[in-house]
């Protein structure tokens, strides 16, 4: 955890390098990483894969973007209400969902995600439809001003960098209050379906509702981590709920490796970054990222983050050795 | 304790289980035998609410129990082990056993607390008596096929169970081991008080510590008694203790 919390200190040093580019990199990364995390309850702790998770996604940046934009409604209301709003959803499809198993589950989750993408898409006067909303404004930082007046080294950045450093605090404490659950009693009894649903009920479980308090968990914190991308993004579109956006969290979560916790969030660190090199060497990107996803099913199954930590143990016996 | 009454379950007009009844009686040791395919799994299955029967009725501890999901039945104190080995092959011998105390002890919906130490001493008491507690901190899958079904039994237990129904126990042990299996399965059994239902194709290990038997043949109940009248019953001969001499 500790090197968690520098990792986090870093992040916010990333405007003081005074490149535009890098702070949006950063907090494309971040937003993501929250949003793959989220995921990663379902397909690496409960063993639930869902190709549907973009529906909480775009719902959270809907609720969002309609509050702040249309009805004027302050971001500290917004932010929770797309978690809200979210986790609703997750709710009523996964009531469904979850009496599904393997790929009946991950089918009826795309299905419910292109329903709430054909929603989004066509119901013109809530969403904008094909248009989408753009001009999601930023919360107000008036404050940060006032606060610069006494205290001397906080104010002078832009305001897309005070967005920026809302995104890490409000990720921060959503990936520390995912952490708390993944190893918390509900954590373990998940890891209990995952590993054999069948005799998990025989110790208890009531697997089905486990399953759907995680749906909905982890919905909610998909919506939140929308929410925020709407607002990054400067407008909301019909595409966040499309299931290339689906399965491009879900390849994150691949590449980083489901198997652990932080895995999802170096999986979107990864992704994002090489995205931003090859695209200016070639237009090649999606044949380069299928190459990467079949050396990573084949090589390295655990993702960066196991392949890490297997070296790391690797290297532990080896110098155990030869102390 | 337990009652089945014309159990009976047919799979796409295949009659496996064909009106079955039978009682256990608190602290009795009852064991179903019979040849492969004569349906006991299926039967412990109807037991157990794995699957819905076609007709007939469980009755556990006076109480109607039929078609409960197997959740609620193990709230109820019916604990189970399977023949297939089954346990939680990813998680260490010590996290599987402290999952049971966990959700039998109803603390799964925390979602804030620290599971890590969680009935830590709870569990490795009972990795103590199941013989595991030196391989606490091992992944269980890497376990070997005996340790496994310890873990099994220990699993079980930690549920606290009035009952314990156990689906052939020693499949797949050597001599050996199917006798430290059973001395340990009969000692807890005592010191636990516990009831206790089993299947076994190993008739050495039944008439070792059964107090009465159920003899199934084709999905019916050919004889039942004590072990010595099950041994000398023509019929249970015929179909099979002759078809093993």
């Amino acid at each position: 955890m500790p090197w968690a919390v520098l990792v986090l200190l870093a992040a916010f040093g990333v405007p003081a390098l005074g490149s535009r580019y890098y702070t949006f990199l950063a907090n494309d990364v971040v937003v993501w990483a929250l949003f793959a995390t989220s995921l990663n309850l379902l397909v690496g702790y409960s063993g639930l894969v869902s190709f549907g998770h973009a529906a909480y996604f775009g719902v959270g940046a809907y609720t969002t973007g309609i509050l702040m934009k249309k009805l004027g409604v302050g971001f500290l209301l917004a932010f929770p209400a797309a978690g809200l709003a979210a986790g609703l959803f997750a709710l009523v499809f996964g009531f469904f969902c979850v009496r599904l198993t393997r790929i009946y589950f991950a089918m009826l989750t795309l299905a419910f995600a292109q329903i709430v993408w054909a929603i989004c898409f066509k119901w013109n006067e809530v969403t904008g439809g094909e248009q989408g909303m753009p001009e999601i404004p930023y919360p107000g930082f008036d404050w940060v001003e006032r606060v610069a007046a006494v205290v001397p080294w906080v104010g002078g950045y832009r305001t897309s960098d005070y967005f920026y450093f809302t995104c890490l605090v409000l990720v921060g404490a959503c990936l520390w209050l995912l952490r708390r659950i993944v190893a918390s009693p509900f954590g373990r009894m998940l890891t209990t379906i995952r590993e054999n649903a069948e005799r998990a009920e025989f110790i208890g479980v009531n697997v089905r509702r486990y399953e759907l308090a995680a749906f909905v968990l982890a919905g909610a914190f998909a919506g939140l981590a929308g929410g925020l991308f709407g607002i990054f993004n400067r407008g909301v579109f019909p595409d966040f709920a499309y299931w290339t956006k689906s399965s491009e969290v879900l390849i994150m979560t691949l590449l980083g490796g489901m198997g652990t916790f932080w895995g999802p969030a170096v999986g979107a660190l990864v992704l994002i970054w090489l995205n931003q090199q090859i695209v200016s060497y070639t237009q090649y990107w999606p044949l380069i990222l299928g190459t990467i996803l079949v050396l990573l099913l084949f090589v390295f199954p655990g993702g960066i983050v196991g392949a890490l930590a297997g070296f790391g143990r690797r290297l532990g016996r080896w110098s155990a050795r030869h102390a | 304790m337990l009652e089945a009454r014309g159990l009976a379950k047919s799979f796409d007009g295949f009659q496996a289980v064909a009106g079955v009844s039978f009682t256990v009686p608190p602290g009795a040791i009852s064991a179903i035998i019979g040849p492969n395919g004569a349906g006991k799994t299926t039967l412990f299955n109807l037991i157990t609410g794995h699957l819905r029967p076609t007709a007939g009725r469980v009755i556990f501890k006076g109480r109607d129990v039929t078609g409960i999901a197997p959740h609620d039945l193990c709230r109820l104190g019916m604990g189970r082990s399977f023949q297939r080995t089954n346990i939680f092959p990813r998680l260490t011998v010590f996290q599987n056993v402290q999952a049971a105390f966990v959700s039998h002890r109803g603390r799964g919906w925390n979602l804030l607390a620290s599971v890590e130490r969680l009935y830590g001493q709870e569990t490795e008491a009972l990795l103590d008596a199941v013989g595991l507690l030196d391989k606490a901190g091992e992944v269980s899958g890497f376990l070997s096929h005996g340790g496994q079904k310890q873990l099994e039994l220990g699993i079980a237990l930690a549920l606290e169970p009035e009952i314990l129904l156990l689906d052939e126990p020693t499949a797949g042990m050597s001599a050996a081991e199917t006798r430290d299996s059973i001395a340990l399965i009969a000692r807890l059994a005592r010191e636990r008080n516990l009831t206790l239902l089993f299947t076994e194709h190993d008739m050495e290990v039944v008439f070792s510590i059964a107090q009465t038997i159920t003899v199934l043949h084709q999905g019916r109940v050919i004889a039942e008694g004590a072990p010595a009248e099950v041994r000398s019953d023509p019929e249970v001969r015929r179909v099979y203790l002759g078809e093993r001499r």
